[in-house]
């Protein structure tokens, strides 16, 4: 192993500083600034609590409150037990794809503490009796394949684990990461969403029961496990306890991943990477399938219920700070060309829906409108959401509509007088190329 | 008590020609490129045969109904 691949993540991550206060997943990478060798992570945390599958740590997980990490926000307590239920030995999934463009969380974790996501992943096994734990990572990420790899050798030759751990490249679609296309893949399969019943936790890979866990979420487990629930609790709010951690980016002075309370307001989490660059028109949470909320909004604690009303959700902790400069419709347009491009073309709403809702929306930033087309516009949304085989087109729609109401004024504009300046000026949102994966194997 | 009949599509199945449209309005709609939209996932009793000629219909085995 050469000494590069140190640091092989993505630029814009902040140096170890003095604002690490409540960091929990990250406090390894504060007080070294170096990514976790095995010797490290163990001096620092101890050996995981291997419970050999006595009941324990799933009354520990729901004690917790800890919630998946990866968007849905679902119980993971619930997701464990659903496994244990199941009939015959199961299998643990980490889903380390993180697709979501604006997204560097998963990979800045594993980066910087893979111990703690691997430990996570043995322990759920542990819990639900499974023999191994499948890691699925993007093919793209050469540099975190052979980094992780690195630390599983290192975990099989301090023989750690009771159980195999076994790394996977799979094609990096934006709908790859759903649970059910990494439980296709694995079984063989184009990793393509797969409509339910059965569900993975019934039936997943080779039929048997499957806990399938984002990265970051198994990485928590990990430290409920060692500090228990109270200690667990001592962060976030009643409802939504915990850290979590949030990719900032945008108009902002020091974008990258910072670990926060849930519940820490929206402005706060922008304050702490570095505070805006100028006026902010808007942010996006969620990312690519999140929310747009006016600037107004930037006060909203990031948590579910707080957020619920505005049509929001932290999704899987992305903050992108819009400058007033920016056409938030442009950076739409763009968002929703990748979506419809990522689409696996398999259901109706992904195959016409939100191609044509994206191409309306291009049309809208272009100027080009006609009087008819956002009510169309409207209507195509509207019946996207519940009728794909997953949420993807559910996202799309969410993206479109919270344009359409934040900026509702631009939209005033270009159905009546064509683009604004702005729309002209470089976009400031990066977004993959929209064309579609080459392969889905 | 009759246990209730719920309408589910298996969306990746289903290719939009839209039958079930046609032949079970009152509970489907089509959107512009015939792909169903469901008004109401109960089968009210009154529609049960419908609804069973409907999935029988369906030349993708797409459509299903399931007991609760
Ligand atoms: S909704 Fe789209 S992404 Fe999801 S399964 Fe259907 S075709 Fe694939
Ligand atoms: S009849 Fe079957 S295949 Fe045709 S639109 Fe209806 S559900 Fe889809």
């Amino acid at each position: 192993m050469n000494h590069s691949t140190a640091a092989p993540f993505t630029p814009g991550h902040r140096a170890p500083g003095p604002d690490s206060s409540g960091a929990r997943l990250l406090a390894g990478w504060h007080a070294t600034g170096r990514p976790a060798t095995l010797a490290d992570h163990l001096r620092r945390y101890g050996p995981p609590p291997f419970t050999g599958g006595t009941p324990g740590l799933v009354d520990s997980v729901e004690a917790a409150g800890l919630t998946g990490r990866g968007g849905a926000g679902f119980a993971t307590a619930r997701k464990l037990r659903g496994v244990m239920d199941g009939r015959g030995p199961a299998v643990v999934v980490v889903n380390a794809m993180e697709s979501e463009p604006g997204s560097r969380k998963d990979q800045f974790l594993l980066a910087v503490a893979p111990h703690l996501v691997l430990d996570g992943a043995v322990l759920a096994a542990a819990e639900v009796g499974a023999d191994t734990v499948h890691v699925c990572l993007p093919r793209t990420r050469t540099a975190q394949h052979r980094q992780l790899g690195t630390a599983v050798e290192e975990r099989r030759r301090a023989r750690l684990d009771p159980v195999r751990i076994r790394l996977h490249a799979l094609p990096h679609g934006y709908v790859s990461s759903e649970s059910t296309a990494l439980v296709r893949w694995l079984d063989g399969g184009p990793a393509r969403p797969q409509g339910s019943p059965p569900r993975s936790h019934e039936r997943g890979v080779a039929r048997r029961p499957t806990l399938v866990h984002n990265a970051e979420t198994l990485a928590h487990l990990a430290l409920i496990a060692r500090h228990g629930p109270d200690w667990f609790r001592q962060a976030g709010t009643v409802d939504e306890p915990g850290t979590t951690l949030v990719t900032v980016s945008g108009a902002i002075a020091a974008p990258g991943v910072l670990e926060a309370p849930l519940g820490t307001p929206l402005a706060t989490l922008l304050d702490r990477a570095g505070g805006p660059t100028g006026p902010v028109r808007a942010i996006l949470l969620g990312g690519f399938a999140g929310t747009w909320l006016p600037a107004e909004n930037v006060h909203t604690p990031l948590a579910r219920r707080e957020l619920a009303p505005l049509g929001a959700s932290p999704g899987a902790g992305v903050l992108v700070a819009l400058p007033h400069t920016a056409c938030g419709l442009t950076e739409t347009a763009r968002m929703l060309a990748f979506l419809a491009a990522h689409g696996a073309r398999q259901c109706g709403p992904c195959r016409y829906g939100l191609p044509a809702v994206a191409e309306d929306f291009a049309a809208l930033a272009a100027g080009h409108a006609h009087p008819e087309l956002l009510s169309r516009l409207h209507r195509r949304t509207g019946l996207l959401p519940d009728r794909g085989a997953c949420r993807h087109p559910d996202g799309a729609a969410r993206l479109a509509a919270s344009a359409m109401r934040t900026f509702a004024d631009d939209v005033g504009h270009h159905l009546t007088h064509g683009t604004c300046p702005a729309a002209h000026r470089p976009p400031r949102i990066p977004v993959p190329p929209a064309t579609p994966l080459e392969t889905w194997r | 008590m009759n246990p209730n009949r719920i309408l589910r599509i298996d969306r990746i199945a289903c290719t939009g020609q839209g039958l079930c449209g046609e032949l079970l309005p009152e509970l489907i709609d089509l959107d512009e490129w015939g792909y169903p939209i469901l008004k109401d996932r109960i089968v009210p009793d009154r529609l049960r045969s419908h609804t069973r000629r409907a999935v029988a219909a369906c030349p993708r085995l797409a459509l299903h109904t399931d007991d609760t």
